[in-house]
């Protein structure tokens, strides 16, 4: 049954969006979810393997029909199989972004990638040194060369454990991992040694396949903690900025140009562009009074709304709706999370679809391929394009809804280490866990993922974000969750001063006028895009080193209220491995195996103190967090 | 007589009965062949889905069938097996079976524009949605034995 306009999001923007879109008869990803209903069960609870030619195999739940496919894999076999190679794909995806990266430090650091200047030298020598790269007296270009190489042996199968997973987590973990054998040695081998494992008559025991996948996720971890390292390397470490949220900063007098995907490469960089006097005289000179705009969807749109201020227009389940604005004059896109059905929706009116990455071509967009080695002479080409189809805008079409919020974004973990050393210099986490023993801070949240057509948009976010907060849960966001709160207010100090419970909003307020604020911090704390969610494990794994005791005893918790894609599913289970109890809020495709449930909502506690929490209802799932946090509080010895 | 059955509990929404039905009223009745026809053959059952319940809607040969009762053009007809089927080269496209069908299971051929409907699989022994089933939510079962059978389960609840 299709749902009702109603049940697909809280946000007003998308709605409006999706009104026109319904008056006009424009498919979204909405009409497309209800046309695949109902999905098959067997996919649903993992039940079906196409890993070989004999199959595909199916196992029933039921009494009747098979009980183990043809190889002679049962049920826990093939649910084991199948999440580890969701795991696989997603760190193949943060791999790949890492991996761009470093290839792009490199020839930054040898010269052939001009656009690309080392822009924050301190945090390069603060990697540099953390992973042991020599820095004194060394030229910025011979150290980044050297954490570059670095970062790239980080791929391929070492002899050590992996550079940016071992020197970022607390030795406790590295001698946990040690110990159950989950230690990866190269980004791009766990994953091929996941692939490996679960093909046709290789491993059999649901275990140990998982215990595979928590390996692998420990690579995606790593590849994540090398995304964020090196972006903020090239393109400058966050620090807080106040932007705008929501389809209302579309501007019906300027060339409105989109940022969707992911790696700061491209988006940065057209940032950078946009702001040429050139483009935007062009720009003026076709008709557009105010100039070039530039705003962010999904997970580049964090990105870029940290380092350049850039308004985000939406998150990554509505991507069409910008199109829908009737607004929008080109949607640029890199990799992952590019609906193929923008494409589409594109047709039906002048915005451009203008894919850049030799891997992510859609047929109908136009392809205008992003090389390192002219980063801006591309970005040019783009903004060019844009302008050329702002002269075909269609004015009867346009329909910006007239939603934006306030957005304060970019609290990277040296941002956060900055405004608290305001309030104590020689010290600066002692404000922060002072208030987590004192009971001001219950716990810390880390909201992470995406928004699901099999939720209503937002609603898990901002349900579960009011319970925490009055009970004075610290929340942390990145990604697509960050977009929600943003787009509903939540990413202000006036939410603080609305939702905060008493001890929460006196910390956020001390930290805020020590800031020079003038009022509190912002409910959330905004970390990034969905690579960044090592800078909150960064905070823990201060906090932890601090207090002299390891992740998994730490009043911190995960949560993706509404997750959708396989990076989640890897982010997820090493956030299990790092020791924190995870929600999630949509059932993964795992129920079909008793084992697997098993393992993962139970047996990981005992091996790594995390665990995944399924609840689907948010009211339940916040009760369920605030009793783990209660738990590890008391477990500390602190008030419960 | 034999007729098919659902059941709900069963059902995992996999819409294998809705492949082998449409691979069965293809020309070749292959897989392969079905996925490349053009037109593509079309299911006469349909998987629904509302409220977190799964089930095939089927054709259930009903004795008083209102849509046969309702052909103004002599297209439908009771055979030998007492199955509701379509003397295809008499239908006139005036759908007045469509309104009627209390199933929704009956539909428009739009490239022949011809009423469709489900012929249980007059030639097979076991309807193609039976055979492709992997879970026994759709099954064969004999009308006369349902009775007995169930009064044994009503028993057996009770002892239980």
């Amino acid at each position: 049954m299709e749902k009702s306009i109603k049940e697909k999001s809280l946000d007003r923007a998308t709605l409006s969006a999706l009104d026109i879109a319904e008056k006009t008869k424009i498919r979204t990803v909405w009409d497309r979810y209800a046309a695949q209903k109902p999905q098959c069960g067997f996919g649903e609870t993992g039940l079906c393997c196409r890993h070989c030619l004999q199959g595909p195999c199916r196992i029933s739940p039921f009494e009747h029909g098979a009980k183990e496919g043809v190889c002679g894999a049962n049920a826990d076999v093939m649910v084991a199989r199948g999440i580890s190679r969701a795991v696989a794909a997603g760190t193949a995806s943060h791999g790949g972004h890492a991996k761009h990266m470093a290839h792009t430090l490199l020839k930054s650091a040898m010269g052939e990638a001009p656009d690309y200047p080392i822009r924050d030298e301190a945090k390069l020598k603060a990697v540099a040194e953390r992973i042991g790269v020599k820095t004194g007296g060394r030229k910025i270009n011979e150290i980044a060369a050297d954490v570059a190489r670095m970062a790239l042996a980080d791929f391929s199968e070492k002899e050590s454990p992996l550079t940016w997973a071992a020197t970022t987590v607390t030795k406790g973990r590295v001698e946990t991992f040690l110990k159950y054998g989950v230690v990866p040695t190269g980004i791009d081998s766990a994953v091929s040694e996941s692939m490996h494992r679960t093909t046709y008559g290789v491993d059999a025991d649901p275990v140990n396949i998982l215990l595979g996948a928590i390996k692998s996720s420990l690579a995606d971890y790593a590849a994540c903690h090398m995304a964020t390292d090196l972006a903020d390397i090239l393109f400058g470490t966050p620090s807080p900025v106040v932007t705008q949220a929501n389809l209302g900063v579309l501007k019906k007098d300027a060339v409105n140009i989109a940022l969707h995907g992911h790696n700061p490469l491209l988006s940065d960089i057209v940032a950078q562009v946009a702001d040429e006097k050139e483009l935007n005289d062009k720009a003026r000179a076709a008709g557009a009074r105010e100039g070039i705009n530039v705003v962010g969807v999904c997970c580049t749109g964090n990105e870029v709304m940290m380092r350049h201020k850039i308004p985000l227009a939406t998150s990554s389940v509505s991507q069409e709706a910008v199109i829908l604005t009737g607004a929008l004059d080109a949607m640029v896109v890199d990799y992952q999370c590019i609906m193929p059905a923008l494409a589409g929706v594109a047709e039906c009116y002048h915005t451009r679809l203008i894919t850049t990455m030799p891997i992510a071509k859609i047929p109908k967009a136009l392809h205008i391929e992003f090389h390192e080695a002219n980063a801006k002479e591309s970005a040019r080409k783009i903004i060019e394009t844009a302008i050329e189809a702002f002269r075909k805008r269609d004015a009867a079409k346009i329909n910006i809804p007239d939603v934006t919020t306030t957005a304060f974004a970019g609290f990277s973990t040296e941002a956060i280490v900055g405004a608290l050393a305001l309030v104590n210099k020689e010290d600066p986490l002692k404000p922060l866990i002072d208030n987590i023993v004192a009971g001001n801070i219950y716990g810390v949240c880390l909201f992470a993922g995406c928004n699901t057509v099999k939720v209503t948009q937002d609603a898990n976010y901002t349900v579960m974000i009011k319970e925490l907060a009055k009970r004075n849960v610290l929340i942390l966001a990145t990604g697509c969750a960050s977009g929600a709160f943003a787009r509903h207010g939540f990413m202000t100090p006036e939410a603080t001063e609305k939702y905060a419970g008493p001890g929460l909003k006196a910390v956020l307020t001390a930290v805020g006028q020590a800031a020079g604020l003038g009022g509190p911090l912002p409910l959330v704390l905004h970390m990034g895009s969905c690579v960044d969610n090592s800078r909150a494990v960064d905070v823990a794994v201060a906090v932890a080193n601090k207090l002299g005791v390891d992740l998994h005893m730490l009043p911190v918790v995960a949560s993706a209220p509404e997750p959708v894609t396989e990076k989640a599913v890897a982010i997820g289970t090493w956030a299990v491995a790092a020791g924190l109890p995870t929600h999630i809020g949509v059932v993964p495709p795992v129920l079909g195996s008793k084992v697997v449930t098993e393992v993962l909502t139970s047996a990981a506690k005992d091996l790594f103190g995390g665990y995944f929490i399924v609840e689907t209802d948010p009211v339940a799932a916040a009760e369920k967090l605030i009793a783990v946090m209660g738990e590890r509080r008391k477990g500390l010895g602190l008030s419960a | 007589m034999k007729q098919i059955f659902v059941r709900p509990e069963l059902c995992m929404g996999c819409r294998s009965c809705e492949i082998g039905c449409a691979v069965q009223h293809s020309k070749d009745k292959t897989l392969f062949s079905a996925v490349l026809q053009s037109p593509p053959p079309s299911p006469r059952l349909f998987v629904e889905s509302a409220e977190g319940i799964k089930m095939p809607v089927i054709c259930r040969h009903c004795e008083e069938a209102p849509c046969l009762n309702g052909c103004i053009s002599g297209c439908l007809y009771r055979d030998e097996k007492g199955f509701v089927r379509r003397k295809k080269e008499r239908c006139i496209g005036c759908w007045s079976c469509i309104m009627l069908c209390p199933f929704g299971v009956i539909t428009r051929d739009k490239d022949k524009r011809i009423a469709v409907k489900c012929d249980r699989c007059h030639k097979l022994d076991v309807p193609a949605c039976v055979d492709a089933c992997p879970t026994g939510a759709l099954v064969l079962v004999d009308i006369d034995e349902v009775p007995k059978e169930m009064r044994t389960r009503v028993v057996l609840a009770e002892t239980r």
